[in-house]
């Protein structure tokens, strides 16, 4: 099956092959509107105005916000973030002249330049990063607070598909909005959702219908641009009974020396016999070789498989951020609905993640599976952490988890932090854990093939990894194999 | 001779593992259009020569040279040593999990070729020479797309390598015990496979062995026998011979 990746398109690799040395890292000059530095309850006031929103939502997030100032951050991951200066950052950056939504022609030309420059097809054409026969993709691009643009709307309202930006949604669609948001993670789930719930700029909304596959790939891919700025974005998928959607969504941010912030919510909800593929390449800037900048990245998605045979697949290539806090879960209320998590997670230099997933078995008959690759390189930690929970009523749930670790070098650190919690006899748990480090024998053997150590590397680690990427589509897997590569290089001696 | 040029010419060549010498004043050249044959017994520094020719880390060159086409081949890194047109046949070749063959040497290949400066091959281009060398050697494409090594019986592995040399195609091969592990019909076909791939004019083979029975279906020009880190005795195929009948001890003495 792979072998379609490894031999199928030249051009894809060429795409990815312009995937330099972190080359998203470079900024760009876009006149931007900031909201005054700091975060206060007007700060939330001038978002919401910012946006015309309606009242509902204002409440909404001053709400959370009260909530927010009475939390304190989580301390039980394994990452050493020193305390976050709240009041030092920006939490809304606007490029001036912000398009009329839906107008490709409208958006500023060089933020359409910068999207092109990513590899990131704004216009609507039939491929993405040129890679040929690729299926089309519908863009919802995301810049520093706002969206900028989403293609394909017109076609897709044909078969029904709602594809927005969240902030359109909460004006167009306020009963649906209303109905889920904050319903998956709820408000006050955790410090980094609250602050997202009072402070989110933008981000996707997706509604699929009854019955209807997505005709194409959905795909947002955020950027964040303006210094010392930070990017809470909120993502609601909702596929209707019997429906299906793949979406994709990728991260770049530029080369600062300072960290930012980024502390997104994705929440997605499947009714009955629905089908929410998710797959996310996350390559925020990781800091330098010395460990500093890099994105700090706190980020929540949950999805709940409320109906019957609901189906809810993460896939994420985390090799961005200096620091990843990320558990993409699932909650498995239908009876017979399945949740998967397939995860790469590199790290490299002084990079920290701690990262893995939740899989609460709620409904009877649910399925799970849960496979984790880490990758260590450098001086960076890199932790799973899974909680499997099958709740007293929910007969016969199956989970199978593998968890893989990599170590390059001696001075990274692996580790695997599993939570079981099991509350029914008839659930069959299955965990499996190994850790490894690239042989010498494998290295040599490559040597001799004609790769070089990094090549020889990027191909190894590859291969490790290789049962996470092939469940990504196509034009992702080519992305995310030499992605791998770049993160690892500097990591053999 | 008529247009043999040198290929690959050792010289005094001592090596270390470790504090241990192994290689103790090794001196051993190869023309093009020839194959050698290295027989000698255990511990002789066999599969040390064939490392060190490839340029595997842990290796410390103490004193000698090698040379390559004229060119220094202990300044390359392993990776330049095959883009130079250096194979080396592994005597326990490697599993890599996850990596399909088809990937692992069209990877391998056109590292090989941008280092020359030749454009890579497609996908396309790639898979009809593997078909070709595949099928020449009995495997099928099934074997070829599955992770390299992985499962793959003594004899498959030896195959595989067989079916590397066809389609990396190098200028000499340094075979390390390809031969053991294999039942007579893989024997065979192993043999046929290094004739066709590697007598050809420009080409050279050292084929590094225990035993003459290789010998049967590869003809070598010139038998060494390696004792004790160096070359004690060289002659045609009838040294072969000598030593199955005689043994190494004789030798030796």
């Amino acid at each position: 099956m792979s072998d379609d990746i490894d031999i199928k398109d030249k051009a894809a690799w060429d795409a990815a092959d312009r995937v330099a040395d972190y080359e998203h890292g470079w900024s760009s000059d876009i006149e931007t509107d900031f909201a005054p530095k700091g975060l206060t309850e007007d700060t939330v006031r001038f978002i919401s105005a910012k946006k015309n929103e309606p009242e509902w939502m204002l409440e909404w997030r001053l709400k959370a916000f009260a909530s927010w100032k009475t939390m304190t951050p989580p301390d039980w991951a394994k990452l050493n973030v020193p305390p976050i200066d709240y009041q030092d950052a920006f939490y809304y950056a606007e490029p001036k002249a912000k398009p009329k939504l839906g107008s490709l022609d409208e958006v500023d030309p060089e933020i359409l330049r910068i999207y092109e420059k990513l590899g990131i097809p704004i216009a609507e054409q039939e491929v993405l990063a040129g890679v040929e026969g690729a299926r089309r993709v519908a863009v919802d691009a995301v810049f520093d607070s706002v969206s900028v643009a989403t293609t394909f709307r017109a076609e897709l309202e044909r078969s029904g598909v709602i594809f927005r930006s969240i902030s359109e949604a909460i004006k167009e669609y306020p009963e649906l909005v209303k109905k889920w948001l904050g319903k998956i993670v709820p408000m006050h789930d955790n410090y980094f959702a609250t602050l997202n719930c009072a402070v989110f700029s933008d981000g996707t909304f997706v509604y699929i219908p009854e019955g209807v596959r997505c005709p194409m790939e959905l795909s947002t891919y955020f950027r964040i641009n303006a210094e010392n700025t930070g990017q809470f974005e909120r993502t609601l998928i909702i596929a209707d009974k019997g429906s299906y959607v793949s979406y994709l969504e990728g991260c770049t941010a530029p080369m600062r020396d300072e960290n930012q912030l980024h502390a997104a919510v994705v929440e997605l909800v499947a009714l009955d016999d629905a089908e929410i593929k998710y797959s996310t390449v996350q390559n925020w800037y990781p800091g330098d070789a010395e460990g500093k900048g890099g994105i700090y990245n706190f980020v929540t998605k949950r999805a709940l498989c409320q109906g019957k045979n609901s189906k809810v697949s993460w896939t994420q290539v985390e090799t961005g951020s200096a620091v990843t806090w990320k558990y993409p879960s699932c909650v498995l209320n239908g009876e017979n609905s399945v949740g998967e998590f397939y995860s790469v997670a590199v790290t490299n230099n002084y990079q920290q993640a701690d990262t893995g997933t939740k899989m609460i078995h709620n409904g009877k008959g649910s399925r799970s599976t849960i496979v984790s690759k880490g990758i260590s390189a450098g001086h960076s930690n890199n932790t799973y952490r899974g909680l499997v929970r099958v709740a007293p009523n929910a007969e016969g749930v199956r989970n199978f988890t593998q968890c893989d670790s990599l170590l390059l070098g001696s001075l990274s650190g692996a580790h695997t932090v599993p939570y079981i919690e099991v509350r029914n006899p008839s659930a069959q748990i299955e965990h499996e854990a190994t850790t490894s480090k690239i042989s010498d024998d494998q290295m040599f053997y490559a040597q001799a093939r004609g790769l070089n150590a990094e090549e020889a590397v990027t191909l190894i680690v590859n291969g490790f990894a290789k049962e996470v990427l092939q469940q990504l589509p196509m034009e992702f897997a080519v992305e995310a194999q030499k992605l791998l590569g770049i993160s690892l290089e500097g990591s053999v001696g | 001779m008529d247009k043999r040029s040198k290929m690959l010419k050792i010289t005094n060549l001592h090596a270390n593992v470790g504090d241990k010498p192994i290689l103790k004043g090794l001196t051993l050249s190869l023309n093009t259009g020839e194959i050698h044959a290295i027989m000698g017994p255990n511990g002789a520094g066999k599969s040390t020569l064939g490392y060190v020719l490839s340029g595997r880390p842990g290796y410390e060159i103490t004193e000698g040279e090698v040379t390559f086409n004229g060119q220094n081949l202990l300044d390359l890194e392993p990776h330049e040593r095959a883009a130079a047109g250096l194979f080396l046949g592994f005597q326990y070749p490697v599993e890599i999990p996850g990596v399909s063959n088809v990937q692992f040497l069209r990877e391998a290949l056109n590292a090989q070729r941008k280092y020359r400066g030749d454009a890579p091959l497609s996908g396309a281009e790639f898979l009809k020479v593997a078909r070709e060398q595949a099928g020449a050697l009995g495997m099928d494409m099934d074997m070829l797309k599955r992770p390299v090594n992985v499962g793959f019986s003594g004899g498959e592995k030896k195959r595989n390598e067989m079916v590397q040399m066809g389609i990396i195609d190098p200028a000499l091969a340094i075979l390390d015990e390809t031969d053991s592990g294999l039942d007579i019909d893989a024997l065979r076909t192993v043999g046929d496979g290094i004739n066709r791939i590697m007598r050809k004019p420009g080409k050279a083979v050292l084929l590094i062995t225990h035993y003459q029975r290789l010998l049967d279906y590869v003809k070598p020009d010139f038998v060494h026998v390696l004792a004790d880190g160096r070359i004690t005795r060289s002659g045609g195929p009838e040294l072969a011979l000598e030593l199955e009948r005689d043994g190494y001890k004789e030798l030796a003495a």
